[in-house]
């Protein structure tokens, strides 16, 4: 089970507390009657699905409700970090985590920090 | 190859067993193909099988990144069934079935297929309808599928818990008598074995990096981690990563690779006659023929390639179990494992043509894959050697986000698919 920082709470709670909510940084185009049947299928249907880094949205649905946004790694699933919703894109905090991070193996979860190992 | 028979057991039980030949060659590649598939799982070894028997096209070379038959081929819970409810999938699921049945013999391998029957159970008004509308829609449409009370559901799995005070209470069940099981490693090796007879090449821990494309866009050849290998046609089937190798050759699919995991607990003598599915709860179990019960359990929610998954899928799964069969409580669980499914977003498998020309697709099995080998492969070597889409297939296409014509099963097979 996933550990996760709601950065409104400012905690880490485990993912049951979370719900997943796709891609982050989707836009809904604004004249959504008037674009074509690819640019809908594309906005509607299409997403990344990376291997490796990637920018999601959660929702905190089980603690304040509010959505919020985060980059994974979808190797490991290891939290890069993450930030509140309605901020752009956040760029890496040093340019070299994301490779050391995905080095390393384990990944912390819910279980070892908070369940009943401890 | 020397054919598998009674008179070969007896032969080779004479010289002490030392008469048996590898199942497979593992050639180096040639320099080029007329086809090549990626990946060499059950879809991909099939599909090479098949084009080489019903196409007479046998320059084929099955690429796969790690050993044959290693990702969902021999992760999943190997349950066989086409008691879907729309044309597009029943057409498809059926063929597959049909397959099925005479496979072992079609392959000279025992794939152990085993229609000892699935039953989904209902456990509300909302199952009950659903249930029997898909058996209502299954039966105009030629499909077995019966409706069956509680009382009948315990005479045919008597370990079944039905009584009015179960946390989870049954109020019956959907049969499918000819759904069952196969031997999931022995379909990957039995399609194997009798694609490289007919001259395939499979060519394991070999991954593609890349594909290369021509001035038109046409394809030329995949990059690999043993050098460029030239192919006219270029079929994927590489499961939960067919993200990642799609996207070397520009296309976008919609997809979303998802951990599913499954487990199996420690063999016991024969108890669980059939297959039970409740997707309400989201139960899935069986018995292999090794005495193992196998169980599967949900998809993580969010988007990995981890080939692991959460604790709590899993502990959900065996609640859910331990209500409707509670002599399983004390019951260790010997395994657990994850896969990565490739889910479309209605949930219906993506076989057709590509917007590059001479690249087809064979993916978005998501959580159900397995039932499908056989009818999937068949019909994608159909689609790699005719350059167009088998009729049972037709309405698969990748083209169908775009026209809105969706084969909505995620609403009609829930979670258990």
């Amino acid at each position: 089970m996933l550990l996760i920082h709601c950065p409104y709470c400012e905690e880490d709670r485990s993912e049951l507390e979370f719900r997943w909510a796709g891609e982050a940084h989707v836009v809904r185009p604004e004249n959504i009657a008037a674009i074509s049947d690819e640019e809908f299928a594309e906005f509607f249907f299409l997403r990344n699905n990376e291997k490796g880094l990637t920018y999601e949205r959660w929702r905190h649905i089980h603690g304040c409700g509010r959505f919020f946004n985060a980059a994974r790694d979808t190797v490991s699933d290891r939290f890069l970090m993450t930030y509140k919703a309605g901020l752009p894109k956040q760029p890496l905090p040093v340019a070299e985590k994301f490779a050391a991070i995905a080095e390393e193996k384990s990944v912390e979860t819910w279980e070892q920090t908070e369940g009943d190992a401890r | 190859m020397r054919k598998y028979s009674v008179f070969a057991i007896a032969r080779e039980a004479m010289r002490a067993h030392k008469g048996w030949e590898a199942q497979w060659t593992s050639p180096e590649p040639r320099s080029s193909y007329d086809v090549i598939i990626v990946g060499a799982g059950g879809h991909g070894l099939g599909a090479a099988y098949y084009l080489a028997k019903e196409h007479g096209i046998t320059n084929i070379a099955v690429i796969e990144k790690g050993w044959l038959g290693g990702g969902n081929t021999g992760r999943n819970t190997t349950i066989i069934r086409s008691n879907y409810l729309y044309e597009e999938s029943m057409d498809i699921y059926e063929h597959s079935l049909k397959l099925w049945e005479g496979l072992s013999q079609d392959l000279n391998y025992n794939v152990m297929y085993s229609p000892r029957g699935v039953m989904m159970l209902s456990h509300n008004i909302h199952d009950q309808q659903s249930f029997k509308r898909h058996i209502n829609a299954n039966r105009l449409y030629g499909i077995d599928n019966e409706w069956m009370t509680p009382e009948q559901a315990k005479a045919f799995v008597p370990v079944l818990d039905i009584s009015k005070t179960a946390r989870y209470p049954i109020n019956g069940a959907a049969l499918q008598r000819r759904g069952g099981t196969a031997r999931h490693d022995a379909v990957a090796w039995g399609f194997a074995r009798a694609a490289a007879d007919r001259g395939v090449h499979i060519i394991q821990n070999c991954e593609v990096t890349g594909i290369r494309r021509g001035t038109g866009g046409e394809v030329q050849g995949v990059e690999t981690s043993k050098g460029f290998i030239g192919a006219k046609k270029i079929g994927v089937s590489a499961a939960g990563h067919s993200s990642v190798v799609m996207e070397m050759a520009g296309v976008r699919v919609p997809l979303a690779s998802n951990p599913l995991q499954a487990l199996v607990s420690e063999p016991m003598k024969p108890i669980f006659p059939c297959v039970v599915m409740s997707n309400t709860v989201h139960a899935y179990i069986s018995q292999s023929d090794k005495g193992e019960l196998v169980i599967g359990a949900g998809t993580d929610q969010y988007n990995s390639y981890s080939q692991t998954g959460g604790l709590q899928i899993i502990t959900h799964t065996l609640d859910a179990i331990c209500e409707l069969f509670p002599m399983f409580r004390r019951v260790k669980m010997m395994r657990q494992w994850g896969g990565i499914t490739d889910n479309t977003p209605d949930r219906s498998p993506i076989q057709g043509v590509t917007p590059v020309p001479g690249l087809f697709v064979n993916c978005g099995w998501g959580t159900g894959g397995f039932k499908a080998t056989p009818g999937s492969a068949n019909l994608f070597a159909h689609l790699i050697a005719k350059g167009e889409p088998h009729k049972l297939a037709a309405g698969l296409t990748l083209d169908r986000f775009r026209t809105g014509r969706l084969i909505d099963e995620a609403a009609a097979a829930a979670v258990a698919h």
